[in-house]
């Protein structure tokens, strides 16, 4: 099951039979006794794991929801139990908190340019690197590198980079590119650009932490659609290729229909992974200029306001809006997608 | 090459009887994409290795070059400077920053996590792949939902819950929610490979008079190892990057900051700090990753994207 979602169930025509998937195990039903000693086997092979993922995922997930109606504090933490004086208190606070909006309408940029631009870059940069050359499968290594690099290091690279005192990037702008002042990428909320004549302004900070998103996550789609690609028979293109299609063509007509399952897929669990991204937003800006998401004031609230109840009330409300989102989109386009393969 | 005629079957839509001209528009299209691919791999390679390269460029240079010439990119060996390492490495009370006990702690983390989770993980993905019992499929799914789930609605809670029960502060609370942050891939990565393992094997064992866990250790267990590989490394990864839990739990205790919760902070006062320094400490925390992935690279990702491509 889990195995189709990453590819959101691709063409079955396509896989050679007998590979990968369970399906070819089969199993003479056995006598009674031995099943159930089967069963019992399983279950006791895969208790461990289960008690690890029911102790530190799901109930502190039960436990946070029900802090989310409690007034609790950092200090008054040592009363808290499941059993508390319930309010949404918390709730009315989140909504009416200074912001908000702002957040909400941050986050959503953020997660909606970050999952596209990183998915469009990974699709260019896997057809790039798609006919082999010397050297290619280093290049493919290199493509990786951004994703699997600790995050604090690269944040704090790219913050010296765009450093207006002695960054990297504002001493050639202002070299090659005639800027007459430096641009503070990181710390300066909106600047007004004028586009034949008109105003526009526009939000320098968020638009530097997407860039950074779509550098660091790129490499995940160039993966996963790399691998998709490869698994593409020769003979559908080369028959295209016989039969005049051009290169676009071939991509059009070939190559998208076979990468859009992974394609859905890939938007869903790089979007589900970008909402609620909290590093590299908190190491970059600190939240700070216009970028702060939810993510981040959800720490902040925990952290900054020393109020449980409140960062509670705020992680709820972010699993709630993703799960709304998501479940549109799967409501929207899963049918369809599963009509196709 | 004439162009085609028999256009039946074929997705594109050639169009059957038009004459291929010298220019034509698949001439035209090979030659501006087989620029443009060069171009876009040019750009792509900088844009990848262009900040690594400058980490460790600014990492071996005195804070007075850096300042002076923002716009550099190479140095001349003369003025090549490893002080800042020196400085990174050496314990607090040399007037260093202690990156050495950092490390350590990382690396304790990380291997405690590796090992921590395998120990869970592989009877639980071969439960998966091979024993039939009840809730099985239901399980899948709820290793699936825990992964996408969002650690910061978890990261309250765990907490509240350590601060209550004493452990925040401790290494053993962060290397419990880190098994807990890993064992839904590793379960994925783990029973995809178990899947690919003909089951004969296993009961040609059996039938020799190997137990169930025999059998799991002895047949399937070295069969599976370059997955096992894969996944111990993508732990080790994971483990030694993270961040957000290290930072709620570990930040009041200097002597057990990781790597990248040591890096964070000296940044956050980085007037004290020369950037070379934290530079060279920001290679520090780097090195070891890109070590690693790269001595491991096909494995790796092999391990990952494996079952992706089939559908």
């Amino acid at each position: 099951m889990t195995k189709n979602t990453l590819t959101g169930g691709t063409n079955h025509v396509l896989v050679p039979p007998g590979t990968g998937s369970s399906g070819g195990r089969s199993r003479r039903p056995g006598r009674g006794s031995l099943r159930r000693s089967e069963a019992r086997a399983g279950m006791a092979l895969i208790a461990p794991t289960v008690v690890v993922v029911v102790v530190v995922v799901v109930l502190p997930i039960v436990w946070s929801i029900s802090m989310a109606f409690q007034k609790v504090r950092l200090l008054n933490l040592r009363t808290v139990g499941i059993f508390g004086d319930y309010t949404l208190q918390n709730f009315v606070n989140v909504f009416t908190a200074p912001g908000f909006v702002t957040t909400l309408l941050a986050t959503l940029t953020y997660s909606v340019l970050g999952t596209g631009f990183s998915i469009g870059v990974g699709l260019v940069a896997s057809l790039a690197l798609r006919k082999r050359f010397r050297g290619r499968g280093f290049v493919r290594a290199l493509m990786l590198l951004p994703y699997v690099a600790p995050v604090v290091a690269v944040t704090f690279v790219w913050q010296i980079m765009l450093s207006p005192d002695f960054g990297f990037v504002d001493y050639w702008g202002q070299k090659l590119f005639g800027w007459t002042k430096p641009i503070a990428f990181l710390s300066q909320q909106t600047a007004h650009v004028s586009i034949f004549g008109v105003n526009v302004a526009v939000p320098i900070a968020l638009l530097s932490v997407i860039a950074f998103e779509t550098w660091r996550q790129f490499p995940f789609a160039f993966l996963f659609l790399t691998a998709r690609i490869q698994a593409i028979p020769d003979s559908l293109e080369e028959a295209a290729r016989v039969d005049g299609a051009t290169i676009s063509q071939r991509f059009r007509y070939i190559i998208w229909p076979q990468l859009l399952p992974t394609i859905a897929v890939l938007a869903v669990l790089r979007f589900i992974w970008t909402f609620t991204k909290f590093d590299d937003i908190y190491l970059l800006t600190g939240g700070g200029a216009g970028t702060e998401v939810i993510s981040v004031r959800v720490y902040n609230f925990l952290i900054g306001n020393g109020d449980i109840g409140l960062a509670s009330a705020q992680a709820v409300i972010l699993a709630v809006v993703l799960a709304l989102l998501v479940g549109i989109y799967l409501w929207r386009f899963g049918p369809k997608e599963e009509g196709v393969s | 090459m004439t162009t085609a005629t028999q256009t039946t079957r074929a997705a594109a839509p050639a169009r059957p009887g038009r004459r291929r001209r010298r220019f034509g528009r698949d001439s035209t299209e090979n030659a501006v994409f087989g620029i443009l691919r060069w171009l876009v791999i040019a750009v792509l390679v900088i844009a990848t290795a262009f900040p690594f390269y400058y980490m460790g460029f600014l990492s071996v240079q005195g804070i007075g070059d850096v300042l002076k010439s923002p716009g550099a990119l190479w140095l001349p060996f003369s003025r090549l400077n490893l002080g800042a390492y020196l400085t990174v490495l050496q314990p607090v009370e040399a007037k260093g920053e202690g990156f050495l006990g950092f490390m350590a702690n990382s690396a304790v983390l990380a291997v405690g996590t590796v090992v921590l989770t395998l120990l869970i993980t592989i009877p639980g993905a071969y439960a998966v792949s091979r024993l039939r019992f009840f809730g099985r499929r239901q399980i899948s799914a709820l290793f699936l939902a825990v992964y996408l789930f969002p650690s910061i609605l978890l990261a309250v809670p765990l907490f509240v819950f350590f601060t209550r029960i004493g452990l925040n502060g401790s290494l053993v609370a962060v290397l419990i929610v880190y098994v807990s942050q890993t064992v839904a891939v590793s379960i994925y990565m783990l029973r995809n490979y178990f899947d690919t393992i003909p089951i004969s094997l296993e009961e040609a064992a059996a039938l020799d008079g190997c137990s169930r866990l025999g059998t799991l250790f002895r047949v399937s267990l070295p069969l599976a190892m370059p997955s096992v590989l894969a996944n111990a490394l993508f732990v080790f990864m994971f483990a030694w990057n993270e961040f957000l839990f290290a930072l709620l739990f570990l930040i009041d205790d200097r002597s057990r900051w990781t790597v990248s919760l040591g890096l964070d902070e000296l940044t956050g006062n980085s007037i004290e700090i020369p950037t070379t320094v934290l530079m060279a400490a920001a290679v520090i925390t780097t090195i070891p990753i890109i070590v690693l992935f790269f001595v491991s690279e096909r494995l790796l990702t092999e391990g990952l994207t494996a079952g992706a491509e089939k559908g």
